[in-house]
């Protein structure tokens, strides 16, 4: 379920990156990455758990889906958090910046 | 257990070979690529150090979040020595056997799927600057 889901985000981030390149200024190939680095690490793990375990891989105990699940959902808000603090930090578009100082007219 | 331990250290080794293959690295030459298949725009190939950031991107990405993963199963924790197997040598010794099998395929896969990348990437290169090159 972890696996299927940065699956999920990792296409979704790459759908919309590729969409607005390459002027947009959102950064959104940081989600990418991340997305897709997790996603392979992970595909690692179900073939090491699939070779152990067999087609009893493909059924896992409702307890364990949920599990996996919530936490599917927890590592994408923490990639989308990451994304976000790389952003603000990184400020492309320099609304930070315009936010901090007053432009003064020469 | 700690599986994310090999990507990340291999990540930490290639952060520094970019960042020193980058200081030393030359601008390529200027070649003419048509983006969007009519008008011809001037462009420049990117630096083996940028498609080597591409690896590092990965691996770190990935590696961020299944750390994250192995806090969520409590096998690594905020205080020493961050890593629970690491208090029981049996469990040591499960861990280190899972660094080898696991671990080292994760920094294979990524590593191989980067090299396809790169491959890709100079194949596309490559045909591009052929077509500029048939059609001047």
């Amino acid at each position: 379920m972890t696996l299927l889901i940065s699956i999920f985000s990792a296409v979704i981030c790459t759908a919309i990156w590729y969409k607005n390149a390459p002027k947009s200024r959102m950064m959104v190939g940081v989600l990418c990455w991340l997305y897709w680095g997790a996603s392979i690490m992970w595909l690692a793990d179900a073939i090491f758990e699939y070779a152990e375990l067999g087609a009893e891989y493909f059924n896992p105990a409702p307890s364990d889906i949920l599990n996996d699940l919530y936490l599917g959902l927890s590592v994408v808000a923490l990639g989308l958090i990451i994304w976000l603090v790389i952003l603000l930090v990184k400020d492309p578009k320099g609304v930070i910046k315009e936010a901090l100082f007053k432009k003064k007219n020469l | 257990m700690a599986c994310f331990i090999v990507p990340a250290a291999e990540a930490v080794i290639t952060t520094i070979v970019a960042k020193s293959m980058k200081s030393g690295e030359k601008s390529n030459k200027n070649s003419n690529i048509k983006f969007d298949g009519n008008n011809l725009e001037a462009a420049e190939k990117i630096p083996f150090s940028k498609k080597l950031g591409w690896l590092n991107k990965l691996l770190w990405g990935g590696s961020v979040l299944l750390a994250f993963e192995h806090v969520w199963h409590g096998e690594v924790v905020p205080y020493f020595p961050f890593l629970t197997a690491a208090n029981d040598p049996a469990d040591m010794a499960e861990m280190l056997h899972e660094m080898s099998t696991v671990g080292v395929t994760m920094a294979v896969l990524v590593t191989g799927i980067w090299l396809g990348m790169v491959a890709v990437s100079h194949m596309i290169e490559k045909r591009a600057s052929k077509t500029t090159t048939a059609k001047n």
